[in-house]
C-alpha cells in the first residue's frame, strides 16, 4: 500500500460524521483538511451515507478537489487530474455501537476475560453473564431478553475442564430466545470461545437457533489468555451482521477499501500501534458526551474500558451520582453551595447541548471533568489486571512487596504518556487546563508526556494504522496529537513548604517546594535533559531520594513540575483548600474565577 | 455546524397530535380504522412468552445427568402444576424415596442429557396497549398497534418522571410565580392534575401523591427534592418507569425557575378538561420530552398561528438557558456570523438579545432556545 497519496477517511459517529483528507507532501503523509455533518442513521435519511457524502463534500470545498462523482460515489483511485482518493477508509460507533452481553462460568475469571476480549474488539459491554454472579437464571433469561444485544460472547472453562456449566449457559440462550437489537429477523450472531470438550454439546444446543461461531478457548488455561481469535470473530460478526443491518451499512461498506471498524476498535488500534512503535506505555481516555473510553497499553498488553454512564452531557448526573457532590465541589476555587452545583448539572443534563458562558461555570464543568476521568480510570485499573486464580511461585521480594494475582497493570510510575480526547479535554479554551484536568484525574509518577487529541482523529487514523501503519503514525505525530510538554511528579508526601525536587533543564535549575506546581517553559517540538533530584522521601521513578537523568518533551504548555505530592491530597480546611487551587491555577498561568 | 441552538419545546393551544401506540412483540390489534377512541381503550394486546426456569433435577435427586432423566415423569411438552412430581428415584430396597417436585406451573420445555435439568416455561403474561389520548384511530399497523390522532392543545415539558395517566386538569396555583405548597393540595384533587408556577415544595409532592393525584406540572423542582420523592438517584435522563403514584412535569428545570407566562396561560384555560400526561423523558439518541395533551372537541375557526419552525433570527423569541441569564426572556437583536470570545475564554458563535428589561445581552447560541408556538 505504500503507493497510497490521497486517502480519505470517516468516522460516523452518534451524532457527527467527520471526514479527514490526507495527502503525501514532500515524502510525508499530512492531514489537508477536515469535514463534518451530522449523521444520517435516524429517520428521515434512514441512510448511514448520506451524512458521509456531505462531511466529504465539505471537504472537497476546503481542499478545493474533487472526490465524489456525479453520482455522490467516492472515487478511486487518484485521477490524473488529481480527483478522487486512493484509499477510502471508515469506522463507525453510530446506532448505539456495538452492544454486546459476555458469558462465562467464573465472574472474576473467565467472565472477566471474555469482558477483556469484547471491550478490546470495540464494544459495550450490556451485561456480564457468570454462572457464580448471584443471579437466579430466570433473572439472567429476563436480562437477556430485555437487552437484547447485538451479540453474545460465551466462555468459561479451561480445555479439557467442565463441560456442564457451558451447557448451562447455552440452555440459558436458548431460554431466553433473544431477538438481535437490528434486524429482527435476522439470528442472534453467538460466539463460543470457551472449553474445547464443550464445543459439541453447545453446538447441539445453540446450532440451529443462533448463527454460531466457534474459535478457540479465550482462556485454554488459568494462566494464559487467547483473546485475539474471539476479537477477531467480533469484528467479523459486526460487519457480517450488525454493519449490515444498521441503515446504508450495506451501501457504505461496499465504498470502502478495507473493512468498516468500529470507532473504539480503531482508536485501541491507534494506541496500540503508537505504543509498539514508540517502545512505550500509553493511556488515552476519550470522554464524551455520554460515554468515557479508556484504552491503555502497558509493556505490550493492551486493555479498553468503556464507562457507559460516564460523561459530561447526557450523563452528567451520572458522575454526580457516583462521585457525590462534595468530591466535585473539592475541585472549585471559590465557594460553592450544593444546592447551586446539583441544580446546574441537573440543568445541563436536560440541555446538554449548552456551553459554560462563566469562568465559574466553565470551572465547576471542569470539576465535574476531573471526577468523570478519575471514575473511568478507577473502572479501568480494576480490568486492566493480570489473570486472576493464577497459581505462581513467588519470590520473597513479591511476597513482601503484597503483590498479588490478579492486580492492575496500570503501573503510573511506568507510564510514558497520556493522551485526552473528548469536548472538556480537546476543546478546553487553554491548553493549560486540559493538563491541568489530566494531572488532577490521573496523578501521573515520575516524567510523564501529556498531549491532547486536537480534533479526535484517532478513529480514522486506526483504521488507517490497519491498512498503512506509517501513514497513520507521521499524521498522529505531526496533526493529531498536541503536545502539552512533560510532567515531573515526585511520589511521596513531606512538609509543605520544604524543596520537594529540583529540576535542572538548560543549566538552569528549578527548586519546586512541596505543594507548589511550576511550569518551566519548553516550546513544542524540543526535548532536553533534565536531571531531576527528589527529596529523601520522595521518589521521580529511580528510587527514594535518587536522582533521575532523563528526557523531557516541550508543549503548548511546557514542562510542569507538579509537586503537590502522590497520592494528591487536597488540604481538609475549605479556606486553604480554596487558597491552593487559586494558586495552583496561577502557577499553570489561569484564571480562577 | 448549523444547528448552534436547542430548538424550542411545543406550548400550542391547538394543533394535530398523533400518537403511535405500540406492541413489545407482534400481537393483535383489537379496533379500526377511524374508531373513535378514549384515553382507556384497549387498541392491541399479545402474550409476552414467559420465562424458562430450570429445576436442576440431576442435583436435587443426587443422581447422574443421564439416571435423573431416566427418573423423569414427564416429558418435553407436557404441562405440569406447581407441587408436581418431575422424577422421583427409590433406593435402599425400594424403601427410601427421593422426589422432586416442579415449583412452578408451566410447559415442560428443555430436558439436558448433559446437565440433568429440567427447563420449565411460566405462562404467557397478557399486555395490552392503550389509546392514551381521545381521539381517532387514524392508521393501523398490522399486528404491532395503532395510530391515534386528536386535535388539542400540547404542551412539552423539559424533564418529567413516571408514565402515562388522564385526569382533570385544577389549577389552583394563583400566577406563573407561584410555589405550590400542602395548602394548595386538596382532598378533591384525587384523580387530578395539578398545574403550579414556579415549583412544587417537597410536602406538597407528598401529599398530592398521597391523596391520589394523577399528576403534578410545575415550572422546576429542587433535585433532592425530586429525589427525596423517588427515593432514589437519576443518573441519566432516561424516565418514564418511574414506580410512583403520581406524574411529575417540569417544564423550565431545576432548581427555582418561574413558569414561561404564555405555558401557564395555556394550562389555566385549559382548567376542567380530561388531559393526558406522560412523564416519560429520553434526552439521548431520538429525544422524548414529557408532554399534555388536552384533546378539544372541535378544531376552532381560528387555526393555531403556523409555527415559525427551528430558525434563529434576528426578532426571534428567545429564552436563556444557561448561567448567567438562565430563564430570562428576549428577543434576538444581532447575529454575528464570526466567532466571539466569551468571558470562559471559549471562541463560539453568539447572539446578541434584549431582555424584557431592555438590557442587551450576548450569550452563545448553543446557551438559547426559541419560544416557538
Amino acid at each position: 500500500m505504500s503507493e497510497l497519496r490521497s486517502i480519505l477517511a470517516t468516522d460516523c459517529g452518534s451524532t457527527t460524521t467527520k471526514a479527514i483528507l490526507i495527502e503525501k507532501q514532500g515524502g510525508e503523509y499530512r492531514l489537508v483538511v477536515r469535514g463534518e455533518a451530522p449523521t444520517t442513521v435516524e429517520a428521515p435519511f434512514d441512510d448511514v451515507t448520506v451524512g458521509v457524502v456531505n462531511a466529504v463534500r465539505e471537504v472537497e470545498e476546503l481542499a478545493g478537489k474533487k472526490i465524489l462523482d456525479s453520482d455522490g460515489k467516492i472515487m478511486t483511485p487518484l485521477r490524473a487530474d488529481g480527483s478522487g482518493v486512493d484509499a477510502y477508509l471508515s469506522t463507525s460507533s453510530a446506532g448505539g455501537g456495538l452492544q454486546m452481553t459476555v458469558a462465562g462460568v467464573v465472574k472474576t475469571m473467565s467472565a472477566e476475560s471474555a469482558e477483556r476480549a469484547a471491550l478490546g474488539a470495540g464494544a459495550i459491554i450490556i451485561d456480564v453473564i457468570a454462572v457464580d454472579d448471584g443471579r437466579k437464571d430466570f433473572e439472567k433469561v429476563k436480562r437477556i431478553r430485555e437487552l437484547r444485544p447485538d451479540m453474545i460472547l460465551i466462555s468459561g472453562g479451561t480445555d479439557g475442564g467442565t463441560v456442564k456449566h457451558l451447557v448451562e449457559i447455552a440452555e440459558m440462550i436458548v431460554s431466553a430466545d433473544p431477538k438481535p437489537r437490528l434486524g429482527g429477523n435476522m439470528p442472534l450472531p453467538v460466539i463460543y470461545a470457551g472449553n474445547k470438550d464443550a464445543r459439541d454439546a453447545v453446538r447441539e444446543i445453540l446450532g440451529d437457533r443462533v448463527d454460531l461461531r466457534i474459535v478457540d478457548n479465550l482462556r485454554p488455561s488459568l494462566d494464559r489468555e487467547n483473546l485475539d481469535p474471539a476479537r477477531e470473530a467480533i469484528h467479523e460478526l459486526f460487519l457480517q451482521h450488525v454493519m449490515q443491518q444498521a441503515p446504508g451499512y450495506s451501501k457504505l461498506s461496499s465504498w470502502v477499501s478495507s473493512g468498516i471498524m468500529s470507532t473504539p476498535n480503531a482508536v485501541g488500534k491507534m494506541v496500540q500501534t503508537v505504543a509498539q512503535e514508540k517502545g512505550i506505555n500509553v493511556l488515552a481516555v476519550d470522554i464524551g458526551g455520554a460515554t468515557t473510553d479508556v484504552f491503555s497499553v502497558f509493556n505490550g498488553v493492551y486493555n479498553r474500558t468503556v464507562s457507559a454512564n460516564l460523561g459530561m452531557s447526557y450523563s452528567i448526573c451520572n458522575v454526580l451520582a457516583e462521585a457525590g457532590t462534595a468530591n466535585i465541589r473539592r475541585w472549585a476555587p471559590f465557594e460553592v453551595d450544593e444546592a447551586s452545583v446539583r441544580n446546574s448539572l441537573r440543568n445541563k443534563m436536560v440541555r446538554p447541548t449548552t456551553i459554560p458562558q462563566t469562568m465559574r461555570d466553565l470551572r465547576i464543568e471542569q470539576a465535574v471533568a476531573r471526577e468523570a476521568l478519575r471514575l473511568a480510570f478507577e473502572h479501568h485499573k480494576t480490568l486492566a489486571r493480570s489473570l486472576k486464580g493464577v497459581q505462581t511461585v513467588r519470590t520473597i521480594g513479591e511476597i513482601l512487596d503484597q503483590k498479588e494475582t490478579g492486580e492492575t497493570l496500570v503501573d503510573m510510575m511506568a507510564l510514558d504518556m497520556i493522551v485526552g480526547s473528548g469536548g472538556v479535554l480537546s476543546h478546553a479554551p487553554r491548553r493549560a487546563e486540559a493538563a491541568y484536568m489530566m494531572l488532577d484525574a490521573y496523578q501521573p509518577e515520575g516524567v510523564t508526556l501529556l498531549a491532547v487529541d486536537s480534533i479526535f482523529m484517532m478513529p480514522q487514523l486506526g483504521v488507517l494504522s490497519t491498512v498503512h501503519p506509517q501513514a497513520a503514525a507521521q499524521v498522529f505525530e505531526r496533526d493529531c496529537l498536541i503536545k502539552l510538554g512533560s510532567t515531573v511528579a515526585p511520589v511521596g508526601r513531606m512538609k509543605p513548604g520544604e524543596v520537594a525536587c529540583t529540576v535542572t533543564i538548560d543549566n538552569e535549575t528549578h527548586a519546586v517546594r512541596f505543594g507548589e506546581i511550576k511550569v518551566v517553559p519548553l516550546a513544542v517540538g524540543e526535548t532536553r535533559e533534565a536531571i531531576i533530584k527528589p527529596a529523601g522521601r520522595l521518589d521521580v521513578g529511580a528510587g527514594r531520594g535518587r536522582e533521575l537523568k532523563t528526557r523531557v518533551e516541550g508543549g503548548v504548555v511546557g514542562v510542569i513540575i507538579d509537586c503537590r505530592g502522590r497520592p494528591l491530597v487536597l488540604p481538609e480546611d475549605n479556606q486553604t483548600r480554596i487558597e491552593k487551587l487559586r494558586e495552583w491555577h496561577t502557577a499553570l498561568g489561569l484564571a480562577s474565577e | 455546524m448549523g444547528t448552534a441552538y436547542t430548538p424550542g419545546l411545543t406550548v400550542s393551544p391547538g394543533t394535530t397530535i398523533r400518537k403511535t401506540r405500540r406492541l413489545p412483540l407482534k400481537g393483535q390489534v383489537t379496533v379500526n380504522i377511524g374508531d373513535h377512541v378514549t384515553a382507556d381503550t384497549v387498541v392491541a394486546r399479545t402474550e409476552i412468552p414467559g420465562v424458562i426456569q430450570t429445576v436442576r433435577v440431576a442435583e436435587i435427586l443426587g443422581l447422574e445427568p443421564a439416571e435423573a432423566i431416566s427418573a423423569l415423569k414427564v416429558q418435553q411438552g407436557d404441562k405440569v402444576e406447581s407441587g408436581q412430581l418431575l422424577a422421583e428415584t427409590r433406593s435402599f430396597f425400594g424403601l427410601i424415596r427421593t422426589e422432586c417436585k416442579s415449583p412452578i406451573a408451566g410447559t415442560v420445555e428443555l430436558i439436558s442429557n448433559t446437565t440433568g435439568h429440567v427447563g420449565i416455561r411460566l405462562p404467557s403474561t397478557p399486555v395490552e396497549v392503550t389509546a392514551y389520548i381521545d381521539g381517532t384511530v387514524a392508521d393501523i399497523i398490522s399486528e404491532e398497534g395503532v395510530v391515534v390522532e386528536t386535535y388539542g392543545a400540547l404542551v412539552q415539558g423539559i424533564f418529567g418522571v413516571g408514565g402515562e395517566r388522564t385526569g382533570t386538569l385544577v389549577v389552583p396555583a394563583e400566577s406563573a410565580d407561584t410555589q405550590i405548597t400542602e395548602e394548595h393540595i386538596k382532598n378533591d384533587h384525587a384523580g387530578a392534575v395539578i398545574v403550579g408556577g414556579t415549583g412544587i415544595t417537597l410536602g406538597a409532592l407528598r401529599k398530592a401523591a398521597s391523596i391520589g393525584a394523577q399528576g403534578v406540572v410545575v415550572g422546576a423542582i429542587t433535585d433532592t427534592d425530586l429525589i427525596a420523592y423517588l427515593g432514589h438517584d437519576i443518573g441519566v435522563a432516561i424516565t418514564g418507569q418511574e414506580d410512583i403514584p403520581t406524574t411529575l412535569i417540569l417544564t423550565e428545570g431545576f432548581g427555582s425557575i418561574r413558569m414561561a407566562q404564555r405555558t401557564f396561560d395555556l394550562l389555566k384555560s385549559l382548567e376542567g378538561r380530561k388531559v393526558s400526561i406522560n412523564g416519560a423523558t429520553q434526552i439521548r439518541a431520538g429525544v422524548i420530552r414529557p408532554e399534555v395533551i388536552a384533546p378539544l372537541e372541535k378544531i376552532p375557526d381560528t387555526a393555531a398561528k403556523p409555527s415559525k419552525g427551528q430558525l434563529l433570527e434576528v426578532g426571534s423569541n428567545i429564552r436563556i438557558i444557561r448561567e448567567p441569564y438562565f430563564g430570562m426572556l428576549g428577543t434576538v437583536t444581532k447575529l454575528p456570523p464570526e466567532p466571539v470570545e466569551i468571558e470562559s475564554g471559549a471562541v463560539v458563535r453568539i447572539l446578541e438579545a434584549e431582555l424584557l428589561d431592555g438590557t442587551v445581552v450576548r450569550v452563545p447560541r448553543a446557551n438559547v432556545e426559541i419560544i416557538e408556538g
